[in-house]
């Protein structure tokens, strides 16, 4: 089959390689239909991911036809799936309360070792993002295994298109697990750093949620043109001082909920983030994490911080005093996709939420490379990649 | 050097500890070495399962990746052929010295033994969480070359091999099958072989 790898920084290319097959009884195979780009991939794209080796094939949106079955799938030949991008056994006690993304088992256990150093225990598996999270062959492919595919891939009803359906699998929910995690009160006024896919559906569901104001933060253009077609204020972070235009829009009180949806990507001209930028180049290891230090910094008095964006090692100066001074709440974690689906896919079948404004451009999985490139170098024009298979 | 156990003011488990004699507060024999290992997971499955499953010795290479084969030999006594390094591999004879039904297995290496060991595992009901199980094992380093080769697992490998173990025996209990980022069946077999 046709597949996009990983080979190094700045390099990924459209390999031919070995169709997978099913290894163990809970897991079947599907057909890719449609898969997207994720912000999340520019991290691997950009180098910024550890354990990747040359060959590991990416993708973690993504949904298809179920062509082959284990014995113990519950999915039949045919039917069309979304998978979530966390791989979760449904069985262990953190399934059991619908933390999906902490589930014990979706790791293979050699796979599990970096984790429980570094964060203490190992977390759920995911598709198509490096070996510390499973070394799973993700979905920027024609095939794909999905193990425990008798709790994770969601089934859709014939006639709905993929576009419509297709972010269920992560940035929809994740956007909307964000705006849970910001337990947003009638009246609040939520500020979201990052417009990308995550924080435009952050600022959907927050009003979804009965916030009376959302600000949304960027400095793409377009970007904020779309937060603003789902009623948010905006600040350009080029334009304004965001600090300043924060405590001016919320009468020096500070939003009552903030949210961080940019992560390691953060920008910005500040020293704190050059100093993270030349760390990184050199020992590997600080996330540069500039939004996150403004939003606590901007929050009100005990306000709640919700931090979807991802991170994966140490951060430098992390504001601690001003988070326990001003006694703050920081939600976060990966999504529990599967927790989420079957909501989610309602409120898009009952047409309360429209995702597929997001996507700017449709492509071949052949032309993924380019769509990688378009999407690093461009993120104004380019807020969405959505590669199909036979496309062309 | 060696200190009794109740110069432990606290509550830790022996095998965390940083001074004393943990293996003699384990109640695992001396004679079968000095190094200890432990290990603690909480499988969500209840201890009379897990128990019975763990009894039937001819299940562990399932999900102990350097078990070749155990072999009953009578009700308490059973052969292990487990993988060393260089292809190699080595031999024991094991006794069962301590077993309460859904509670502990407790084994220990009869003398002549390639590497002398000793384990037990105990599975503790944890209610709505399952069970709580802990391996601990107690093994002796053989002198000489083999010895040495052999020393380089069971001294550096033991601690990370019982928690890979343990864990594919949570996921083995707990989904009904062990984990795999493979592809493709020949990677999946290379990767277990």
């Amino acid at each position: 089959m046709r597949a996009l790898a990983w080979h190094g920084r700045h390099d990924v290319r459209v390999d031919t390689v070995d169709d997978p097959e099913i290894l163990n009884p809970r897991d079947c195979i599907i057909k890719v239909t449609s898969t997207a780009i994720c912000g999340s991939d520019l991290h691997l794209y950009d180098g910024y991911i550890p354990t990747m080796q040359a060959g590991d094939i990416l993708g973690h949106e993504f949904m298809g036809e179920v062509v082959e079955t284990g014995p113990k799938s519950t999915l039949k030949k045919g039917q069309r799936v979304v998978v979530p991008f966390t791989i979760a056994c449904g069985s262990c006690y953190h399934c059991g309360k619908h933390q999906y993304s902490a589930c014990d088992n979706g790791l293979p256990a050699d796979n599990q070792d970096i984790a429980q150093e570094l964060y203490g225990q190992p977390m759920s598996g995911l598709f198509g993002y490096s070996h510390m999270t499973g070394g799973y062959a993700g979905g920027q492919a024609e095939y794909v295994r999905v193990p425990f595919s008798d709790v994770g891939p969601i089934v859709i009803p014939d006639g709905i298109e993929d576009d419509k359906v297709l972010f269920l699998s992560d940035i929809l929910p994740t956007g909307w697990q964000a705006a849970e995690n910001a337990q947003i009160e009638p009246g609040d006024t939520v500020a979201v750093w990052g417009c990308g896919p995550v924080g435009l559906f952050a600022v959907q569901s927050a009003f979804l949620m009965g916030a009376e104001r959302v600000i949304a933060i960027d400095h793409f253009p377009k970007r904020l043109a779309l937060a603003k077609r789902f009623g948010a204020e905006t600040i350009n972070f080029e334009e304004s001082a965001v600090y300043e235009a924060l405590m001016a829009m919320t009468g020096g009180i500070g939003p009552d909920a903030v949210i961080d949806s940019v992560g390691l990507e953060a920008h910005g001209f500040f020293v704190d983030n050059v100093i993270d930028q030349i760390k990184k180049s050199t020992f590997l290891g600080t996330d540069r994490a500039h939004a996150i230090r403004q939003a606590i910094i901007a929050c009100r008095k005990g306000g709640r911080v919700s931090m979807p964006a991802v991170y994966g090692g140490l951060v430098d100066k992390f504001p601690l005093g001003a988070f326990m001074e001003k006694g703050l709440t920081l939600k976060t974690g990966q999504t529990h996709v599967q927790h989420y689906m079957p909501a989610l896919l309602n409120a898009i079948l009952e047409e309360k939420i429209d995702t597929t404004f997001l996507i700017s451009h449709r492509m071949d999985l052949e032309e993924a490379p380019q769509g990688y490139k378009m999407f690093h170098d461009d993120q104004n024009e380019v807020t969405k990649v959505v590669l199909k298979p036979g496309f062309n | 050097m060696s200190q009794s156990p109740t110069d432990h003011t606290d509550d830790a488990p022996p095998t965390t500890w940083k001074k004393g004699d943990p293996i003699a507060a384990e109640g695992l024999p001396t004679t079968t070495g000095d190094s200890i290992v432990g290990r603690t997971v909480t499988i969500n499955r209840p201890a009379a399962e897990l128990f019975a499953y763990f009894r039937d010795f001819t299940n562990l290479p399932r999900f102990m990746e350097n078990v070749v084969s155990i072999t009953p030999i009578d009700a308490t006594r059973s052969h292990w052929v487990v993988k060393a390094p260089a292809g190699r591999t080595v031999e024991w004879d094991a006794v069962v010295t301590d077993e309460t039904p859904d509670r502990v297995i407790a084994w220990t290496s009869e003398p002549g033994a390639d590497v002398a060991n000793s384990g037990r595992v105990e599975f503790r009901d944890a209610g709505a969480r399952g069970t709580v199980v802990t391996a601990t094992i107690v093994y002796d380093p053989p002198a000489g070359i083999v010895g040495k080769i052999v020393a380089k697992m069971f001294q550096r490998e033991p601690a990370i091999q019982a928690r890979r173990d343990l864990r594919r025996f949570k996921q083995l209990m707990e989904t009904g099958e062990i984990a795999t980022g493979s592809f493709t069946r020949k990677q999946h077999d290379e990767e277990f072989a």
